[in-house]
Formats: structure tokens, C-alpha cells, sequence
């Protein structure tokens, strides 16, 4: 295959799986909102993207974004951090399971609504998002790291042992490597978590400066517009910051063969 | 000598070694012929200290070093890394000596994927000879390799002058060893 011919094939592939449904999604979208002729209802995507170059003028806005981003990826890295740790000791002491696997399951069962209130007795109002973002992603990552721990290779971790590998060295070649598509995932996967119940937290808890407070004043002030030129910030943000990690994962498996 | 006094292993039902005792020599290359599922590698596993047993004793002249069965390669360690994890640190050097022994020369940056089934089990081998100890235990070392290569390893672990117990099926292997002990079972005999 020619360069030529590999490029445009990578042009086709990025044609039909980002732009293709992008254009027929607003396009979509731009219709529904012309059927409904109200902005206040349903604005169409050029009214959004106006509003959005609006609020981007101002550094206000950049403050608010970079804000809201720090506080929620601070409670994602705690809670991933944490919830690694945790399967680490909960794997390795029966009874550190016994005792900490049923408070994990019951705070992967307790609506996050009823968590946002109850941090928000407990806890200054600016800090309960990156908390609320922490203990979503936690039982995740506590969870997929546990399986992931299980999962290693007995053969392995045997031959380690014949091999007079030691701890430090049997954790850094086998289990490490072993655990790290499972790290990967979670954190994928709790990263949306921790945009979704960040932002939950900060319309509850109405911190300032921060994304959420933007959409709750939207609300208040029937601003559709801006409702949804900041629902598209969060979800810029938390695709990016989802892209990024995967980069960092994807870098850091291949120089490992993983 | 390599003592075994009185081995009983069982898993559950099945009783795979039954007071077996035997005095195996310490120099050369011992062989352990018998067909599949007699207990060979349980008793290579019991010689490790990997096996436990339910009765029984065993002494060995020092360390031993096994090569599995399987090769249980590392996915993620290149070819060099799997020989030099097993050294200590100012052996390192050792790396393309080991690689070489087992043929593998050029293949230190391969990872196992990129691998044979046949260079898979003679880097096995490689790590496992590198690893060294007072006696090998190698547990059908050459499965998936090429007779003639076979022959020049063989000819090459003679060499280093380390004792070893081997289980094989292949004539040509048994015919390169100082001493072929026929055994049979599941109780492990010696014939």
C-alpha cells in the first residue's frame, strides 16, 4: 500500500466515523430546533455556538472552565488513587475485604444526589464536587483493579518465584503489567462518572467559580442558550481530558508491549 | 545426590506419587523417560519446592532451578529482558551469551508474540539456564524444537558442567544423556 493510498484511507476512516454523524447530528438537531421555533425550548446549534464564542471572550469563562476541570480531575486522580489502593489491601487480607467491601458496594448504591447533600453538611461547598467526582470513580477503580489483581497469571507469578524474582520485582514485572488494562479501563470509565456527578455537585452546591453554577444560573435566567453552550464545555472537557488519558495509557502500554 | 525418601503426593483421588524413593546422581545429564501423566513433572515440581507433599522427604545438594512445562513467558519483557531479569545485576553482560546458547542471537528486542513456539521454549530454556542453581530441572525442555538444534543445546548445557534432571519423550534427547531412568505410572516408578 503507498502512502497515498494510506492517507486517504485515514481520511475515510475520519470522514465516516467523526464527521459524517457530526454533520448529521446537527443537522438534526438544527431541524428539531426550527421545528420547535423557540429558542427558549430548544436552541439550534448556530444560537449555541454564538453564545459559546460570546462566553469564550471573556475570562470569566476560561477561569470557570479551568476551575471546574482542576476540581473535578482532583477528585477523579484522588478516587482512582484511592480505589487502587484499596483493591491492593483488599486483595491481599481477607479481612481488610471482609471489612471494606460492603462499605465499596454500598457507596456504589447510594444515589449521588444523596451523597452531594450529605458531603455538602460535612464539607465546604467548593470541595464537595472533587469529593462527590472521587467517591464515583473510587468503587470503579477499586473494582477493576481487585479483578484485575485476581486475574494475574498464577503460571507467572510462579515462575517469579522459581526465577527469584522478590516483591518488589514480582510487582513491578507481573502484577503491574498484569493489573494495567484494567487500570485503563476504569479510569475511562470513571472519568465520565466523575464529569457527570461533578457537575451534579456543583448545581447543587453552587460553588464560584464553576461550570455548574454557570448552568444553574442559566436555568434561573431561562437561558437556554447558555445552558447549553456550557453542557457543551463539559462535554468538551471531559472528551479531551478522556482522549488525553487514553494517549497516556496507549503511550504507556506500548513502550511496555501491553 | 538428589534424595528422595518415601514421596506421597495426591490431588485429591488420584495418587500421583506413593512412597516413591530414589537416589538420583548430582553430575551429568539424568533423564526421566515415561509416557504422559506419570508423574514426571510432579516430581520435578516436588524437587522445585514448588509441589507440596503429603508424606516424605527430600534433600537436594543446593538450589534448583526449574523450566517449566509450559514457557510461561512474560508478554511484556522483550527477549534480552527475560534473561536479564533473572541475573544479578553486574551479570547483565551475560545477556547475549544465554541468548546465544539457546540460538537466539538478534532476537533480544523480540517480545514472545513476535516469537516461534520453538524460540519460545529455547528462551524459556535460556532464562531458566541463566538463572542457574545447583541442579536444573528441565521439564521437556525441547518440545516445539527442531531435532539438530536440540542436539547442539544439548551438546552446549553439557558443556556448563551443572547437573541436571531432565523429562523427556524424544529418543534422539534420551540417546545425548549420561543416564535415562525409565519410569512409569501414575504412581510414579522407576522401571
Amino acid at each position: 500500500m503507498t502512502p497515498s493510498t494510506t492517507s486517504r484511507n485515514q481520511a475515510g476512516r475520519i470522514l465516516q466515523k467523526t464527521v459524517f454523524p457530526l454533520v448529521v447530528w446537527l443537522g438534526v438537531w438544527q431541524l428539531a430546533s426550527l421545528w420547535v421555533g423557540k429558542e427558549l425550548l430548544l436552541p439550534g446549534p448556530l444560537a449555541v455556538a454564538e453564545r459559546l464564542v460570546t462566553l469564550a471572550g471573556t475570562g470569566e469563562f476560561w477561569r470557570t472552565a479551568l476551575v471546574s476541570l482542576g476540581r473535578i480531575f482532583g477528585g477523579f486522580f484522588a478516587g482512582a488513587l484511592l480505589g487502587s489502593a484499596l483493591a491492593v489491601l483488599t486483595s491481599a487480607s481477607p479481612w481488610a475485604e471482609c471489612l471494606l467491601a460492603p462499605a465499596v458496594k454500598l457507596a456504589r448504591a447510594v444515589p449521588v444526589a444523596s451523597f452531594i447533600v450529605l458531603v455538602l453538611l460535612w464539607a465546604p461547598g467548593g470541595w464537595v464536587p472533587g469529593i462527590i467526582s472521587g467517591l464515583m470513580v473510587l468503587p470503579v477503580l477499586w473494582a477493576n483493579v481487585s479483578k484485575g489483581i485476581a486475574q494475574t497469571d498464577r503460571l507467572l507469578l510462579e515462575a517469579a518465584r522459581v526465577y527469584r524474582f522478590g516483591r518488589w520485582k514480582t510487582v513491578a514485572l507481573v502484577c503491574l503489567p498484569s493489573v494495567f488494562p484494567y487500570v485503563s479501563s476504569g479510569c475511562s470509565t470513571g472519568l465520565g462518572l466523575a464529569w457527570k456527578a461533578g457537575i451534579a455537585a456543583e448545581v447543587l452546591c453552587q460553588p464560584r467559580p464553576a461550570i455548574g453554577s454557570q448552568v444553574y444560573a442559566a436555568k434561573l435566567t431561562l437561558d437556554t442558550p447558555g445552558l447549553f453552550a456550557w453542557t457543551a464545555v463539559v462535554v468538551f472537557l471531559s472528551l479531551a481530558l478522556d482522549q488525553l488519558l487514553s494517549l497516556l495509557f496507549r503511550r504507556a502500554g506500548r513502550g511496555a508491549n501491553l | 545426590m538428589i534424595t528422595l525418601e518415601h514421596i506421597t503426593v495426591r490431588f485429591g483421588e488420584k495418587t500421583v506419587l506413593e512412597q516413591f524413593s530414589a537416589v538420583l546422581p548430582v553430575r551429568g545429564i539424568t533423564a526421566l523417560a515415561g509416557p504422559s501423566g506419570c508423574g514426571k513433572t510432579t516430581l520435578l515440581r516436588v524437587l522445585a519446592g514448588l509441589q507440596p507433599v503429603d508424606a516424605g522427604r527430600v534433600a537436594l545438594p543446593g538450589r534448583a532451578c526449574l523450566l517449566f512445562q509450559e514457557d510461561r513467558l512474560l508478554p511484556w519483557r522483550t527477549a534480552g529482558e527475560h534473561i536479564a531479569d533473572v541475573l544479578p545485576r553486574a551479570r547483565r553482560g551475560e545477556v547475549p551469551r544465554w541468548l546465544a546458547l539457546a540460538e537466539l542471537e538478534g532476537e533480544a528486542q523480540r517480545y514472545p508474540a513476535e516469537l516461534s513456539g520453538g524460540m519460545g521454549r529455547r528462551l524459556a530454556l535460556a532464562r531458566c539456564l541463566a538463572c542457574g542453581g545447583e541442579v536444573l530441572l528441565l521439564d521437556e525442555p525441547f518440545t516445539g524444537v527442531d531435532l539438530p538444534r536440540a542436539a547442539r543445546i544439548m551438546a552446549r548445557i553439557r558443556a556448563l558442567e551443572v547437573p541436571v534432571l531432565l523429562s523427556s519423550h524424544q529418543p534422539e534427547i534420551l540417546a545425548q544423556c549420561s543416564q535415562v531412568l525409565e519410569v512409569t505410572g501414575p504412581p510414579l516408578q522407576l522401571r
